[in-house]
C-alpha cells in the first residue's frame, strides 16, 4: 500500500507533493524480507539504535563540555556532579560506545559467516566497512575528550603511528597535532571531528540501507528468495522482532550503565592528563585491542602500521577472496571450522592486546596476526576450490513446507 | 528448533566469553592480591550508610585534609551526606580563601562559604612537594575511581603499613606498605587506633577508621551512587518486563509464519 492510495486526504495531499508516505511504505510494509532470518540478523538494527543513542546523548554532553586542555577534565566532572542527570548521560555515552562496537562486531561476523558480502552485495559490504572505520576514528577521538591520562597517552601513541610514514611522517604528525606535541589544538580539533563524524556515519548508514533495499537482505540459507512464499513484509514481522532485540540489548546495556559503569574503562583516565608522567601500561579501549596486538607484535614500526591498516583494508577484498559459490557457512563444513578459529583468533588477539607485552606474548601475537592474514589470503580463496559444500535446499520454504513450498506457490 | 536454540545459545555464550576476556578489567599487570572488603555500597542494592559517611568525613577533615586536596568537591555537597546547613557553614569557615578584588581593587582573605570548593592544604603542587619530602599527595576527589581495585585498594593502602622486611632497601623518608606498587610509599601511616574520636561513640579502631574514610572517598568519587542504584533497579525491572512483552508480541505477530 502506498501513500497515494491512502484513505486519509491529508496523507494523500502531502504524498502527491512529497512522497514521504510512499517512501516509508516502500521501506517497511512493502519491503519483502526473507522469512527465515535468525536472531543474528537483529544486530544491524541494534547498531542503528546505538548510533541514535550516541548522537542524542552526545549532543547533550556537548552542551556542558569544554574543549580546552585546562578545563576539559573538570568540565567532565562538572557533568558528573553538577549537571542534572549528567552522570547518566555520560555513562550512557561511555558504555554506549562499547555496546555499539559489540553489536557491530557481531553484525560483521554474521556477514562473514553467511557470505553476505558476496555478489550482489559488495557495495553494501564496503559501505558497512566505511561506517566501521569512521566509527573507530570517532571512538578514538571521543576517548581523548575527557583529557585524562589514558586520553592523552592514547592520543600520543595513535597519532605517532603516522610518524612511521617515510620522509613526511614527522611533518604529518606535527600537522595532526597542531603543535609539537598533543595539546590544546589537538583537543579542539578532536572535539570538532568527534561531533562531525557521527553525522557522516549517519549519511553512510542511509547509503548502506539504500544498497540493502536494492539488493535485499541475505538470509541464513544464502539462497535468493524464489517468490512471495519465501518472503514476508518487513513491517510488522521484523519491526517487532527488532523491538524484542532492542529490549534484550537494553537489559545488558542498562546493567553496565547502572551497576558497572566503569567496567570497560581504565582507572588511569580519572587522573588528569599529565604530559610529564607516562602511565606504565598504555591500553586502548577493548574494541581496539586486537588491532593494538597486531601493531605491537611487529618489531618494525612502519611494518607494524602497515599490518594494522592492512588488516582493515583486506576486508574490502572479502567478496573476491571468499571464492566459494555458496554463500552460507551453514553448507560449508570446512569453512565453519576456519571461521570459528578466526573468531577465536580475534579474541586471542584482543586478550594479547590487553596484556603487558612479554616475549612469549609477542610470539603469540605474531602467530595470531599470521592467522588473521592467512584466513583471508590463503584459507578463503582455497576453500572455494577444495571444499565440497552440502547440497543447498531448493528454496527458502523447502525445508519447512511440504513439497518445497510448491503448495504455497500454487496458492500464491 | 531445539538444536537451533542450543546452537544459538552456545554461540552467544562464546561471544560473551570473548567479550569478557578482551575486556580491560583483566588487563592489569601483576599486583598485590587485595582482600575484598565488605562495603555497604556494592551490589545492586548497595547504598552508602549516612552515619558512616559522616564518620568518614570526620577522618578526612581531621587527618587526610592536612596533606590531601579534594578540589572537585564543594562544601555545599556535604548536605548530601547529612550535614546540616550550620555544620556545613562551620566546616567551610575553618578555611580561608582569597577573594576580590574589592572596591579598592585589593584582593582579600575571607572564611570559605558553602559554595566554595574544598580549600587545598597547599597553594600549589610545588609547595605540596616541598612540604612532603618531594612526594606529591594526590588529590582525593576521584582516588577510588582512579586506582585498580577501587575501594579495596585504598583500604589496603590505609591498613597496609608494616615494618619493612630485613632484605628490603627502604629509601630515606619512605615507608613500607604491603599494597603500594613497589612497597616504598612517601606517605607516613596516616591512621592508627583512636586517631579520631567519633561523635557517635563508634570505637575508632584502625580498620573502622579506614572503612569509614574509604566509604567517604567512594562517595566523593561517585556521589550519584545511591540515586544510580535506586534508578537502575527500576530501569532494569522495567526493561525486563518490556522485553517480555515485546517477546509476546513477536510470538503473536509471527504465529502465522512457517519458518
Amino acid at each position: 500500500m502506498s501513500g497515494t492510495a491512502n484513505a486519509n486526504r491529508l496523507v494523500r495531499w502531502i504524498d502527491q507533493r512529497l512522497p514521504v508516505f510512499t517512501l516509508l511504505a516502500h521501506a517497511t510494509t512493502d519491503y519483502p524480507t526473507p522469512k527465515n532470518l535468525n536472531y543474528w540478523w537483529n544486530f544491524g538494527s541494534l547498531a542503528l539504535f546505538m548510533l541514535v543513542v550516541m548522537v542524542l546523548t552526545g549532543i547533550f554532553l556537548a552542551m556542558n563540555y569544554t574543549p580546552n586542555a585546562a578545563l576539559a577534565f573538570t568540565s567532565v566532572e562538572h557533568i558528573m556532579r553538577d549537571v542534572n542527570q549528567g552522570w547518566l548521560l555520560r555513562y550512557l555515552h561511555m558504555n554506549g560506545a562499547s555496546m555499539f562496537f559489540f553489536v557491530v562486531y557481531v553484525h560483521m561476523f554474521r556477514g562473514l559467516y553467511y557470505g553476505s558480502s558476496k555478489s550482489p552485495r559488495e557495495i553494501l559490504w564496503w559501505l558497512g566497512l566505511i561506517i566501521f572505520i569512521t566509527m573507530m576514528a570517532t571512538a578514538f577521538m571521543g576517548y581523548v575528550l575527557p583529557w585524562g591520562q589514558m586520553s592523552f597517552w592514547a592520543a600520543t601513541v595513535i597519532t605517532n603511528l603516522f610518524s612511521a610514514i617515510p620522509w613526511i611522517g614527522n611533518d604529518i604528525t606535527t600537522w595532526l597535532w597542531g603543535g609539537f606535541a598533543v595539546g590544546n589544538p589537538t583537543l579542539n580539533r578532536f572535539f570538532a571531528l568527534h561531533y562531525l563524524l557521527p553525522f557522516v556515519i549517519l549519511g553512510v548508514v542511509v547509503l548502506h540501507l539504500w544498497a540493502l533495499h536494492t539488493v535485499k537482505s541475505n538470509n541464513p540459507l544464502g539462497i535468493d528468495p524464489k517468490g512471495p512464499q519465501d518472503t514476508i513484509p518487513f513491517h510488522p514481522y521484523y519491526t517487532v522482532k527488532d523491538l524484542f532485540g532492542v529490549g534484550v540489548m537494553l537489559i545488558v546495556y542498562m546493567f553496565f550503565v547502572f551497576y558497572a559503569p566503569n567496567y570497560f574503562g581504565e582507572p588511569d583516565n580519572y587522573i588528569p592528563a599529565n604530559p610529564l608522567v607516562t602511565p606504565n601500561h598504555i591500553v586502548p579501549e577493548w574494541y581496539f585491542l586486537p588491532f593494538y596486538a597486531m601493531l605491537r607484535s611487529i618489531p618494525n614500526k612502519l611494518l607494524g602500521v602497515i599490518v594494522l591498516f592492512g588488516s582493515l583494508i583486506i576486508l574490502f577484498f572479502l567478496p573476491w577472496l571468499d571464492t566459494s559459490k555458496v554463500r552460507s557457512g551453514r553448507f560449508r563444513p570446512a569453512f565453519k571450522i576456519f571461521f570459528w578459529l578466526f573468531v577465536a583468533d580475534g579474541c586471542w588477539l584482543g586478550w594479547i592486546g590487553a596484556q603487558f607485552p612479554t616475549e612469549s606474548l609477542v610470539v603469540q601475537g605474531r602467530i595470531a596476526t599470521a592467522y588473521y592474514y592467512l584466513f583471508f589470503l590463503v584459507v578463503l580463496p582455497l576453500l572455494g576450490w577444495f571444499e565440497t559444500p552440502r547440497t543447498l535446499p531448493s528454496s527458502i520454504s523447502a525445508p519447512v513446507l511440504p513439497r518445497g513450498g510448491a503448495a504455497a506457490m500454487e496458492k500464491a | 528448533m531445539e538444536t537451533r536454540i542450543r546452537r544459538s545459545a552456545r554461540a552467544a555464550f562464546l561471544a560473551l566469553a570473548a567479550f569478557a576476556l578482551a575486556s580491560p578489567a583483566l588487563a592489569q599487570e601483576e599486583e598485590v592480591k587485595l582482600a575484598p572488603q565488605d562495603w555497604t555500597f556494592t551490589g545492586i542494592l548497595g547504598q552508602y550508610e549516612p552515619a558512616q559517611l559522616k564518620r568518614g568525613f570526620q577522618v578526612y577533615r581531621e587527618v587526610c585534609s592536612a596533606c590531601h586536596a579534594m578540589k572537585l568537591l564543594a562544601y555545599r555537597n556535604l548536605a548530601e551526606i547529612g550535614l546540616s546547613d550550620d555544620e556545613i557553614k562551620a566546616a567551610a569557615a575553618e578555611k580561608q580563601v582569597t577573594d576580590g578584588p574589592n572596591d579598592q581593587g585589593d584582593m582579600f582573605q575571607r572564611p570559605a562559604r558553602p559554595s566554595d570548593q574544598f580549600v587545598s592544604p597547599f597553594p600549589n603542587d610545588q609547595a605540596a612537594r616541598a612540604a612532603n619530602n618531594g612526594a606529591l599527595p594526590p588529590d582525593l576527589s576521584l582516588i577510588v575511581k582512579a586506582r585498580h581495585g577501587g575501594p579495596d585498594y585504598v583500604y589496603a593502602i590505609l591498613t597496609g603499613f608494616v615494618d619493612a622486611p630485613k632484605d628490603f632497601k627502604l629509601p630515606q623518608g619512605m615507608y613500607y606498605n604491603t599494597a603500594f606498587p613497589g612497597h616504598a610509599i612517601g606517605m607516613p601511616p596516616p591512621l592508627t587506633a583512636d586517631r579520631v574520636t567519633y561523635a557517635d561513640g563508634t570505637k575508632a579502631t584502625l580498620e573502622q577508621e579506614a572503612h569509614d574514610a574509604v566509604t567517604f572517598l567512594n562517595w566523593a568519587a561517585e556521589p550519584e551512587l545511591n540515586v544510580r542504584h535506586n534508578l537502575g533497579l527500576k530501569v532494569l525491572i522495567f526493561t525486563i518486563v518490556l522485553t517480555a512483552l515485546f517477546y509476546g508480541l513477536k510470538r503473536s505477530v509471527w504465529s502465522d509464519v512457517h519458518h
